[in-house]
């Protein structure tokens, strides 16, 4: 089962490559501009991730030893800006932060000049935006996972804060961030949209949009296919030696349920600086959601009717999707935690990889490996899912690989002695075990699918649109305060997706 | 809503199963065009009012988006007209061999330049330009060379991802041709940055983020109409303005060549012209005989059309290209 | 002396009273139902639970008020005694300072405390290396060099098997139990109060009860205990 799922996964992973390589060839001939472009790409997507994982400390840090009303409110909406079709999100961002912004406004009027935020900086700053919200949930789920007595034991030993720092909290975040650090690198490395519109101009080139140049610019397939081997080698390299060197805990990401944190004083200066770091971080991410907030909800009950339509198509997606890569993510799990060593090592590495697909050489592989045979319209839909359960799947494998690895370590035994195997191990252990986790990951799941614009370009029909279409339809017809509304309709649906999924699993927990 | 919502929503079947003499005419097209509030739903139902058939338009991104689709599907597809390219990637669609010609007159057209084209008819056309806010930028720079000197601030879309930013490539070269790399050197401090494509320029240019965006000398018809905002103003340049001419042309083996010409006969007729000027907030490429909707008269009329043909267009892109990259990646 | 003055825990719904003196010299054994109240009992004692009410008197002094790290108590849990990632040797040394560099004189008391529990040469080990009694000698080191007047188990030994929990509990009486200290036990098996606990209270249904001598208690239970044992 690990090697059939091996061979699966690759194929998701690298075929789209093989493909769209196969029918135009590989270029060989290496250009100036893409070494600056895999070098630009590189550079921000490790400043994104580094900067990411800093800011995001603190944050998790004060979230993960203080209990208070809205804790999980925030824990939740901090997921938010991660959801939204990105140019929504960097504009939700430049309405706060931006030249004409609000904070340049106010900055204005006592008469200081907000220094431009377009560059590197800027695309700094927007992936700290949608990625900061996933390593805190991660790093939260690393504070939940050390022992409890720990705690306690600080409190009864009279620890510092500096000294729970040292003693328990820096062993955990040495496994934690460089995983968190890499997913955020993965991600970023195909960033293109964001890279570019934040980054200023064509010095922020990135190898996906060379990709995107090489493909509908000077329609090179060749060229395409030896950029995204370019991007896969990168992405893939460094996951290896990521889980080679590091030896890397799993990207994850828990409920964050509050912890009981005897060993942190209830008040004085400590709470001051908790107070003012979670304050901090709720304006920088929520006044950008808020925007959208106030800005859309007027336009709402304006919303043309295609948008039922639009938003029906990107639930079913997005409840496909979901169900697709809890089932693929329970599979890789079970099949490395079973299957031989080297089978599960190379099943995690690879669970990873689709973080950094490109979206446009995934869309163009299936659709030249589809449109032979099949009418790519007709399939529009399932080929969405499909690729929203592929592009999703490292978060879902990232959440369940602990939660089912735990339980097998305390109850394999029992479960051997009292002979419970195959479908009904599944059923009486596992099943009930990672409930909470399969219900956060699928929620993610859908999430994230709803948001989602990727491949579903090429294969559409006139008829068939999900809503990040509709928003992207809204903007390019002038319509910027209905593509608001759409963006905030998306963002609630995507928001009750999670949620109803997030509850289902913690129902009876 | 025309399908089922099941038909559609499972993806399961295209639309509704046409009955067996009903003819289908398949157009490919780019994706605002037949959204609700583009030109696709009248151009539909006017067309099939008189067709005796099923209208069916498939979206694919952009212009550019919609050749790479023809490309991927070269003689296989289904497409029996191609309604969206514009006269910078004419040249390349013509090297398919994918676009029949059209056999149609194209002589009195409303577009400044005449028409030669045998494979391509125009269905709309409009010129590029910097649109502002007079409210805040009271004087607009007349010409790049203003716009290079001044502190006003502008977006523009990236020429390899967008069809509007190959556009202003062309428009700086076929305003400056050999000194095109010394302007763009002096437009590199107004530029605030650089986009994937029009909607983002366009929104952050709302959003307040510059004086001006690359965008249609068309733009401010929009506001004026749509939202009764007379504030947005397009700047004219004394360079003169690049065109965009969109086109649509017959695919070569096409199963409904009679109904595909009959189609483009119709692109000519007020039934479709009537329609762009206010849905595609373009110029109809044959005014229809109601003329130009209230507003139109208030937009600047640009004193020199610029434009290549397509095979200057296609021999000039890369040069103008590489020039833009290095200007800017200083 | 230790004093409960009429405490009461609310945990929830649950809620614990007691009011009770315990002598200084004695060793002292709870035993009840799970959730009838014996770690509520220890968490308040420690620091981790809140009272609703009343005191806790050591030596007349109300300790009620202070967070955990002044009380005068230490604390072995059932699990997770000791940081996985410290030296054994920084495990103990945690009980007198958080430096990462012990002085001199602490560890000569660290060594002197692993020599103790009979482990003496074991301080540059990690958890992971050793067995599961070495490892709760180690808690027990620690507790010694805490030299904390109020020494609570919360069954730290309920994992060893018979033979290797009667000596840790010998182990625990000889080195803690003093003149000076009370040490308190969580028990489910009457064969380690008998073996070292002087005296012995039932929590039963959120009421710790006035202390009974063990071998007495044992001798002739009352009907709840009797009916906590099955008998």
């Amino acid at each position: 089962m690990g090697w059939g799922l091996v061979l699966a996964l690759t194929l998701i992973v690298i075929a789209p490559v093989i493909v769209v390589a196969w029918q135009a060839g590989v270029s060989t001939d290496i250009r100036p501009e893409d070494i600056a472009a895999i070098r630009f790409t590189v550079t921000q997507a490790i400043l994104s991730a580094l900067v990411s994982v800093i800011v995001a400390l603190p944050i998790a840090r004060a979230l993960a030893r203080r209990q208070f009303w809205g804790r999980n409110a925030i824990i939740t909406l901090l997921g938010a800006p991660f959801i939204l079709p990105v140019i929504v999100a960097v504009i939700a961002l430049l309405t706060i932060f931006g030249q004409g912004g609000i904070l340049a406004r106010y900055l204005a009027e006592i008469g200081f000049n907000l220094p431009s935020i377009y560059g590197l900086s800027g695309v700094v700053l927007a992936h700290v935006f949608l990625n900061v919200p996933l390593v805190t949930r991660y790093l939260l789920q690393g504070w939940n996972d050390i022992p409890a007595e720990h705690f306690r034991l600080a409190a009864s030993l009279g620890f510092s804060a500096r000294d729970t720092f040292r003693l328990l909290e820096l062993p955990m975040l040495r496994a934690t961030l460089p995983a968190a650090a890499l997913a955020v690198f993965l991600i970023c490395t195909t960033s293109f949209a964001v890279a570019l519109t934040m980054g200023g101009g064509p010095r922020a080139t990135t190898i996906e949009l060379a990709i995107f140049q090489a493909f509908r610019f000077d329609f090179d397939l060749a060229r395409a296919s030896q950029l995204a081997l370019f991007q896969l080698l990168l992405t893939g390299v460094t996951a290896l030696v990521a889980f080679r060197v590091l030896r890397l805990a799993s990207f994850g990401g828990g409920s964050g349920r509050p912890l009981s944190r005897p060993d942190i004083p209830k008040s004085g200066g400590l709470v001051v600086l908790d107070a003012t770091v979670v304050a901090v971080a709720v304006v920088f991410f929520m006044a950008p959601l808020l925007s959208i907030v106030v800005r859309g909800a007027p336009h709402l009950p304006d919303l043309p009717s295609s948008i039922w339509l639009a938003s029906l198509n990107s639930l079913l997606v997005a409840l496909a999707a979901a169900l697709m890569a809890v089932l693929g993510a329970l599979g890789v799990v079970l099949a490395a935690a079973y299957g031989a060593t080297v089978a599960g090592t190379t099943l995690r590495i690879l669970a990873y990889l689709p973080l950094a697909l490109s979206p446009l050489v995934l869309g163009t592989g299936l659709f030249l490996a589809i449109n032979p045979y099949i009418d790519p319209r007709d399939v529009a839909l399932p080929v969405a899912a499909t690729v929203n359960a592929a592009v999703t799947l490292p978060f879902a494998v990232g959440i369940l690989h602990p939660v089912l690895l735990r339980t097998e370590s305390q109850y394999a035994n029992l479960a051997d002695s009292v002979g419970l195997t195959g479908w009904s191990r599944f059923r009486d252990l596992y099943f009930p075990a990672s409930r909470p986790a399969l219900g956060f990951s699928a929620g993610l799941a859908a999430a994230l699918s709803i948001g989602d614009l990727s491949v579903i370009a090429l294969f559409t029909g006139a008829d068939v649109t999900t809503l990040p279409m509709q928003v992207y339809r809204l903007m390019g017809a002038y319509r910027m305060e209905d593509a608001v509304a759409a963006s905030l309709w998306l963002l609630l649906l995507s928001l009750f997706v999670f949620w109803v999924f997030d509850w289902w699993g913690r129902r009876d927990a | 809503m025309r399908h089922s919502i099941l038909a559609a929503g499972l993806a399961l079947t295209i639309g509704t199963p046409a009955l067996a003499q009903t003819p289908v005419l398949t157009v490919y097209t780019y994706d605002s065009f037949v959204t609700d509030w583009g030109p696709g739903p009248a151009v539909e139902e006017a067309f099939e009012a008189t067709c005796n058939c099923d209208l069916e338009f498939v979206a694919a991104g952009d212009g550019a988006a919609l050749l790479a689709r023809l490309r991927l599907e070269g003689a296989r597809t289904d497409a029996d007209v191609v309604l969206g390219l514009d006269t910078n990637l004419t040249a390349a669609a013509r090297e398919t061999g994918l676009i029949a010609p059209h056999g149609l007159s194209a002589d009195d057209l409303d577009l400044p330049i005449a028409w030669e084209d045998d494979a391509f008819l125009p269905f709309d056309w409009g010129y590029f330009a910097f649109v502002y806010d007079s409210s805040k930028t009271p004087e607009a720079p007349s010409n790049f060379r203003d716009l290079a000197q001044s502190d006003t601030k502008i977006i523009i879309q990236d020429p390899r991802s967008s069809t509007p930013g190959l556009g202003l490539l062309l428009w700086v070269k076929a305003a400056y041709g050999e000194d095109a790399a010394e302007v763009w050197q002096d437009l590199s401090d107004n530029i605030v940055t650089v986009t994937k494509g029009w909607s983002e320029a366009y929104g952050l240019f709302l959003e307040g983020e510059s004086d001006m965006v690359l965008s249609y000398t068309t733009s401010p018809a929009y506001h004026l109409i749509a939202e009764e905002d007379p504030t947005k103003a397009a700047a004219a340049f004394d360079e003169g303005h690049y065109m965009q001419i969109e086109v649509a042309g017959i695919v070569e083996g096409s199963d409904q060549t009679d109904l595909a010409k009959s189609f483009l006969e119709f692109i000519l007729s007020d039934g479709f012209q009537g329609v762009i000027p206010t849905t595609n907030w373009m110029y109809p490429a044959k005014v229809a005989s109601d003329g130009l909707p209230d507003g139109f008269e208030t937009l600047i009329t640009p004193e020199t059309s610029l434009i290549f043909d397509p095979s200057e267009a296609a021999m000039k892109r890369d040069v103008a290209l590489a020039e833009w990259l290095s200007a800017l990646s200083q | 002396m230790l004093e409960l003055q009429e405490v009461s825990v609310e945990h929830g719904s649950f809620k614990l009273r007691a009011d009770v003196r315990i002598a200084p010299g004695n060793v002292t054994a709870f035993v009840g139902e799970s959730g009838a109240g014996k770690s509520t009992l220890f968490g308040a004692l420690s620091g981790f639970e809140n009272l609703a009410s009343g005191q806790i008197l050591w030596s007349g002094t109300d300790i009620a008020p202070l967070p955990p790290a002044q009380r005068p108590v230490s604390i072995l849990f059932q699990d997770n005694n000791l940081f996985p990632h410290l030296t054994v040797e920084r495990n103990v040394a945690l009980g007198l300072t958080t430096r990462a560099r012990p002085g001199h004189e602490t560890l000569d008391r660290v060594h002197e405390a692993l020599e103790q529990v009979g482990l003496a040469g074991f301080g540059a080990r990690k958890p992971g290396a050793l067995s599961g009694g070495q490892r709760s000698r180690v808690s027990l080191a620690r507790a010694l060099v805490r030299s904390r007047p109020i020494v609570l188990l919360d069954e730290p030994f309920a994992a060893l098997g018979p033979a290797l929990k009667a000596e840790m509990l010998d182990l625990t009486a000889t080195t803690l139990a003093r003149p000076d200290t009370v040490v308190l036990m969580i028990t489910h098996d009457p064969q380690d109060a008998l073996r070292i606990a002087d005296q012995t209270m039932i929590v039963s249904d959120g009421l710790v009860q006035m202390p009974r001598d063990t071998a007495d208690l044992f001798a002739s239970p009352p009907p709840d205990l009797q009916k906590y044992f099955g008998k």
